[in-house]
């Protein structure tokens, strides 16, 4: 039988990947997500599994990304200053093609910012925080059996595109109690990567689209994983034709394969005349709004992203055909919107509804937006 | 073929190092002391982080990790948590581990996690061309020191020390059969070990500083290379730019950092669940 009970978005996060097979967590203290190291630093040692507190973000995600590569489902979890330490790492498990999960309980910023105060302003930092062309996976839920699911799905995808995969939660979701019924093992997918008896040392050597075999260490071959750009062996190579394919083999496999990583939640948008596009608690303000303008005879509906990054672009861009009218509601100032501005057709109007001063939208403030479109 | 060679990845040849690096002993002296430890390739693992220093994992027939400047020990650190059965090595430069990586170094000091660092201090940045170290000695030339290097060095022992290090050593490249030993004594440790390897940089260090062919700079090295024992008793002036060489701390009694969590911490964490208490 589920259990139904009340749960902080933080501790749903945390229950969430012991039950995707987490078995090692590294993390730094920081407001406001601390609460997913204090549950992981009581509950993994219960079960032989790993917990460590390290000096800084960076050793955090550092260590995540070598428990990986010695065969772990590794887990850190942080918010916006943290996240910006980690930009450096993020690069290394892109570049190498490491799994690790990464929780970020966005706050205000920039810099300290409003530490207990929430905001959507990581969006772009999450897709292009470190340097280089790289692949990213972000998912963003905003009610609480989301948070678990989409928990879930990140270690999934993690395992099986073999990256770093991010994880947005909103400052208030992550601190907020809430009702939730957890799913009973068993009744969702829980991935893991066949352990592959590494013979030779041509281990990233896939066709273009294909996810890279599972490479770790101690598998019975020794083998060598370089965050310089490297060959399919691995070896450090600057040689043009090996890194644009390196380049693309790892940006493909990705782009090939959307329709696994894409996810979202569309709610009243069959004859929907204008379309709110939103994300996190944005997106619960903004379903009330449509209940709101329903009643009142408003013709809208919700598109909610649960794949940020890569962006929803195929659906949406669908939505935005038949509606005509798109509203992107976020609490920063306009940065999905660019995305949203980018992929829309020509004849398509595109308004914002942006806040960053820490408080989430009022349903009624997204009502007025909708009737002032 | 010798039995070291085996735990040599001859296939990656050539090294990117300059001739006469020291590099090249230290390379040796390491696969020399896996060899005579008898050690399974598979169950060792060398990180490195960025530097002339970061490219030698490449060359181990072993597991190898070649990460970001300064944080090897960080990778290290998740490697040795998750498989505290293997042999962790690291190998890090001055730059690399004493200015970018300085506060991972005193916390896996700090931690005693069971990695085996190897330090290679040839007091300057080769790979960027030579600029100044945290251990470049006073007055020396560098590229971004042209008229001389204010800044005083660590002394890296008592910073190691000060860290609650349990295995602190120092060697140097001249001293080929006291630095393989030392390195063997070092993988032998249960926690976490430095031994720092005194080495030249005759191109980028040597060549703005008089000492330009490999030799007088191994000299230069060899001139200030004291035991510990003698170095003691010199005065503090005396001292200036010598370096004593040994053993400095070798605790056996600190329990290693993954042996205590996983002997210690889970069967507390076990027993308070079956306490009812969750």
């Amino acid at each position: 039988m589920s259990q139904r009970q009340v749960l902080q978005g933080n501790y749903i996060i945390a229950k969430a990947a012991l039950a995707a097979g987490c078995n090692f967590f590294a993390g730094y203290p920081i407001t406001p997500s601390s609460e997913i190291a204090q549950y992981m630093s009581k509950e993994m040692p219960k079960i032989n599994r790993a917990f460590i507190q390290m000096e800084d973000e960076i050793a955090s995600l550092g260590a995540c990304i070598g428990a990986s590569l010695a065969g772990k489902k590794s887990m850190t979890a942080t918010s916006g200053p943290g996240f910006s330490l980690m930009q450096e790492h993020l690069g290394l498990a892109a570049m190498a093609e490491v799994p690790v999960v990464i929780v970020n309980v966005m706050r205000g910023g920039p810099s300290t910012g409003m530490p207990t105060k929430p905001s959507q302003s990581d969006i772009m930092q999450t897709r292009w925080g470190t340097h280089g062309d790289h692949p990213i996976i972000a998912l963003y839920p905003a009610f609480s059996d989301e948070i678990f699911m989409e928990t879930i799905r990140a270690f999934n995808l993690a395992e099986k595109f073999w990256n770093p995969v991010v994880l947005l939660l909103d400052e208030v979701l992550g601190k907020a109690h809430e009702d939730i019924e957890i799913p009973e093992p068993g009744s969702y997918e829980v991935f893991q990567a066949a352990p592959n008896q590494i013979e030779n040392l041509n281990i990233y050597d896939r066709n273009m689209g294909e996810n890279p075999p599972r490479v770790d260490f101690f598998q019975g071959y020794p083998i060598h994983i370089d965050g310089l750009e490297h060959d399919s062996h691995g070896w450090p190579s600057f040689e043009p034709k090996t890194v644009d394919k390196m380049q693309r083999l790892r940006m493909e496999k990705i782009f090939h394969n959307l329709d696994e990583i894409i996810a979202f939640k569309e709610y009243e948008v069959d004859d929907a005349d204008i379309l709110l596009f939103s994300f996190g608690v944005s997106a619960r303000s903004a379903l009330a709004a449509v209940q709101l303008a329903r009643e009142q005879g408003i013709k809208v509906g919700l598109f909610q992203a649960l794949t940020i990054w890569p962006f929803p672009r195929a659906a949406l861009q669908k939505r935005m055909k038949k509606s005509k009218k798109v509203l992107t509601i976020e609490m920063n100032l306009g940065q999905a919107k660019y995305e949203v501005e980018r992929i829309a057709p020509c004849d398509v109007e595109c308004r914002t509804l942006l806040r960053a001063n820490g408080v989430p939208f009022n349903p009624s403030e997204v009502l007025q937006a909708i009737k002032e479109m | 073929m010798r039995d070291y060679e085996k735990y040599i990845r001859y296939r990656t040849f050539p090294t990117p190092w300059c001739p006469g690096c020291g590099d090249g002993v230290i390379l040796k002296s390491i696969a020399m002391a896996f060899s005579e430890l008898k050690l399974d390739p598979n169950e060792i693992i060398v990180v490195a982080g960025i530097g002339c220093s970061g490219r030698m994992p490449t060359y181990f027939n072993t597991n190898t990790l070649h990460t970001t400047h300064g944080r090897a020990l960080t990778f290290a650190t998740g490697i040795k948590l998750a498989r505290p059965e293997k042999l962790v090595v690291v190998i890090s430069g001055d730059g690399d581990a004493l200015a970018i990586g300085g506060n991972h170094l005193i916390h896996a000091a700090r931690r005693n996690i069971g990695i085996k660092m190897i330090l290679i201090n040839n007091g300057i940045y080769g790979m960027t061309g030579g600029q100044v170290s945290p251990m470049t000695p006073p007055k020396f030339i560098t590229e971004t020191t042209p008229y001389g290097n204010i800044e005083p060095q660590f002394h890296v022992t008592e910073l190691l020390i000060a860290s609650r290090a349990t295995f602190v050593a120092r060697e140097t490249v001249n001293r080929l059969l006291p630095l393989k030993q030392v390195i063997k004594k070092s993988f032998q440790h249960p926690g976490f070990s430095v031994v720092e390897v005194m080495s030249n940089c005759h191109i980028n260090l040597g060549r703005r500083n008089k000492m330009k062919h490999p030799l007088t700079m191994t000299k230069y090295i060899e001139e200030n290379t004291l035991k510990k024992e003698d170095y003691e008793k010199l005065s503090f002036e005396e001292r200036g730019q010598k370096f004593p060489v040994g053993t400095f701390v070798e605790d056996l009694d600190r329990l290693e950092y993954s042996d205590l969590y996983y002997n210690h911490i889970v069967p507390l964490a076990k027993q308070s669940q079956q306490g009812g208490k969750s």
